[in-house]
């Protein structure tokens, strides 16, 4: 009633105002808190863009004079085999993960037993761990197979820590296709695979989507695996990437520039499918 | 009926590849990681890479070098950073997402926008982020020369190679504080199981509180886990770190406390204006409690994600700096580069009790009650 311009609430009434520092305040904040989000994004493309000659503690925050492009190409030059083999890792690693994902939920979800639940809870809780706890049995195993230092070894312990959260993602997205569908197709002589197939299948679509960006994501910026199971020929990006920025003697320009080529994949699915990327982040928190 | 069993069997078969997979990479690692720290393997150097290395059994002599060996306090240091670095952590994430959430819910203009901005470090790697925040913490440049802006002196604060530490307490007086601490919080609960009126509880609590305080009062002064003191603290080197984690994590507290907020009927807004309930009262006494629930998952994935976190450290600080290392890195320098496995176990083994004590009581509660409806 005293304050600021119209709002845009549902329903705006003269309380709401009380609270808050009204309108101008709000935007206000969001700006502040903004800039905390954003500038570091700044420095990171302003860096990358700068020679390294025009590199100095005392100016970082200036843009550039002349944009230098040469910083990506150098950046590629060194972590591009790199990104390739991350890309490679993470495509074929989500696409096994979620078809098995899949096909656990399926079964969880659509054909309860006995214990179920208890499963579930026990297969969950490979999502929790860390992985500092298996890492040296998995190290062993992945040798003994002869796949370390292959992209292999790294797939099978991606898509067998990838599997909780495929299959928990899977089970809470069928646990909403109505059950009577499912008996509906029992009675028309229908199996658990032609039910997969003719029914459940073709609704999976945007679960399958969460999935592939969720997993996609993990896979891609992983670093733990990636720096004990792979050796220089399959390294993915996250550990190039740390390589070339720990070291002391290279200038700025060519680690940020890496960290844009690396952050890359992943931020352009989360602007072009953000909104499929936000329920497979809230599907984490295991409730849903 | 025939063809029910035969779906079942499906079912199962289906099932059973995954859950033989976890059952080994989960379970039996973890076993395996146990047993590796009762060993001694790797710490003779020439047996660590032997194709059959002759292991023996040391009982727990690997835990007790941690904790009180002379060669090991980095990994104390170490434990008392993560519990500091998830304990910011934890409130800057909540505190920040809980606050964006409640401005995005008074449906400022561009909402969409907003909440992309707030959300996007989720999508990059801990190296990315790490690698962008250790170039805006250099010592004399980034977030150092934010005053001069305003015509003031550059900062001087050694964002991550300061070695200052505050609150450090003796690593000799942590049985003393450990026991201290439960006791308290024993006589707390005896407290309030009396004035609910549960005698047995108060009672089993208020002894259980007498024993540790008498404990700590006369047999803990005297225990010494070291023969010297060893003072370990926060260190203000951790704060750049934190802050980083804190600027990729807080959009995730942000979308759990928005889809919270938005799944508020607004009858109950409503109910509680009608009811006289200004803002301020209705936050208070309607909104925030509904949230409840939000913030403890929101604690328990955090945190669980704190203890774990190394890759942000190493991308920032680098691997060889003790001053803010945690043992999740630790584990891996130990393991996979000095070769100290069955050390680097001993460590493993140690954060998995760590993070079972956050998400074990959350896994049970939160299936014991859906195995209950169904």
């Amino acid at each position: 009633m005293t304050t600021t311009a119209p709002t845009t609430s549902a329903t705006p009434t003269p309380t709401s105002r009380k609270f808050g520092l009204g309108r101008a305040g709000l935007y206000a904040l969001l700006v502040i808190a903004a800039l905390f989000f954003l500038l570091p994004i700044y420095l990171l493309i302003a860096t990358a863009f700068k020679s390294p000659d025009a590199i100095n503690l005392a100016t970082t925050w200036q843009w550039p004079r002349a944009l230098n492009w040469a910083s990506f190409t150098d950046a590629w030059a060194k972590i591009g085999g790199n990104m390739l083999n991350s890309l490679f890792l993470a495509v074929v690693a989500t696409i096994l993960a979620a078809l098995l994902g899949s096909l656990n939920g399926y079964a969880l979800a659509k054909w309860k037993f006995r214990g179920a639940n208890t499963l579930f809870a026990l297969m969950l809780f490979g999502m929790f761990i860390p992985y500092q706890a298996v890492l040296i049995p998995l190290f062993q195993f992945i040798k003994s197979l002869g796949l370390y230092g292959s992209i292999w070894g790294l797939i099978l312990a991606h898509v067998v820590y990838g599997l909780p959260i495929t299959t928990l993602i899977f089970r809470n997205y069928y646990a909403e296709v109505p059950d009577a569908l499912v008996e509906a197709a029992t009675i028309d002589g229908a199996g658990f695979w032609s039910i997969y197939r003719q029914v459940i299948f073709p609704l999976s679509v945007p679960g399958f989507v969460v999935v592939i960006i969720w997993e996609f994501t993990q896979v891609w910026n992983e670093f733990l695996f990636a720096a004990t199971l792979t050796n220089t020929s399959s390294q993915p990006v996250t550990y190039a990437l740390s390589q070339l920025a720990g070291g002391q003697a290279v200038s700025w320009n060519l680690p940020m520039a890496g960290a844009i080529l690396a952050a890359l994949p992943t931020l352009l699915v989360y602007i072009l499918l953000g909104r499929y990327f936000v329920r497979g982040l809230l599907a984490g928190s295991v409730k849903g | 009926m025939k063809s029910l069993s035969r779906d079942r069997l499906w079912s199962i078969a289906v099932l059973l590849p995954s859950v033989v997979l976890l059952a080994v990479f989960v379970y039996g690692f973890i076993a395996r990681t146990v047993y590796v720290s009762l060993t001694d393997w790797g710490n003779d150097p020439a047996q660590a890479l032997a194709l059959d290395p002759i292991i023996r059994w040391v009982g727990l002599a690997n835990y007790g070098e941690l904790f009180t060996g002379f060669l090991q306090g980095r990994f104390r240091q170490e434990l008392v950073s993560t519990i500091f670095f998830t304990l910011f952590f934890i409130l800057g994430c909540l505190g920040l997402g809980l606050g964006l959430a409640l401005v995005l819910d008074r449906n400022p203009k561009g909402e969409g926008l907003w909440r992309t901005i707030f959300l996007f470090p989720m999508s990059l790697s801990f190296i990315v982020t790490g690698t962008i925040w250790r170039w805006m913490l250099q010592p004399q440049g980034g977030l150092n020369q934010f005053p001069t802006a305003l015509g003031l002196p550059a900062g001087s604060f050694g964002w991550l190679s300061s070695t200052d530490a505050i609150w450090r307490f003796d690593w000799n007086a942590l049985p003393l504080l450990t026991a201290s601490v439960v006791g308290l919080v024993l006589i707390f609960l005896a407290v309030r199981a009396a004035r609910a009126g549960d005698r047995t509880r108060a009672i089993v609590a208020g002894a259980c509180a007498a024993l540790l305080l008498g404990w700590a009062l006369f047999v803990g002064p005297n225990v010494k886990l070291l023969p010297a003191p060893e003072l370990h603290g926060f260190n203000l080197a951790l704060i750049g770190i934190i802050v980083a984690a804190v600027w990729q994590m807080s959009g995730y507290t942000m979308a759990l406390y928005l889809a919270g907020l938005r799944g508020i009927p607004e009858e109950l807004r409503e109910a509680a204006k009608v009811d006289g309930a200004n803002d301020f009262g209705m936050y208070r006494h309607v909104i925030f409690p509904l949230l409840a629930p939000i913030t403890l998952s929101a604690m328990i994935i955090l945190g669980h994600i704190s203890l774990k976190i190394f890759d942000l450290v190493y991308a920032m600080a680098g691997p060889d700096n003790t001053a803010t290392s945690v043992p999740a890195l630790n584990m891996y320098l130990t393991s996979f580069r000095q070769n100290q496995f069955a050390l680097g176990a001993a460590i493993g083994t140690i954060l998995l009790i760590l993070v079972a004590f956050v998400i074990v009581p959350y896994l049970s509660s939160s299936f014991r009650s859906e195995e209950g409806h169904a």
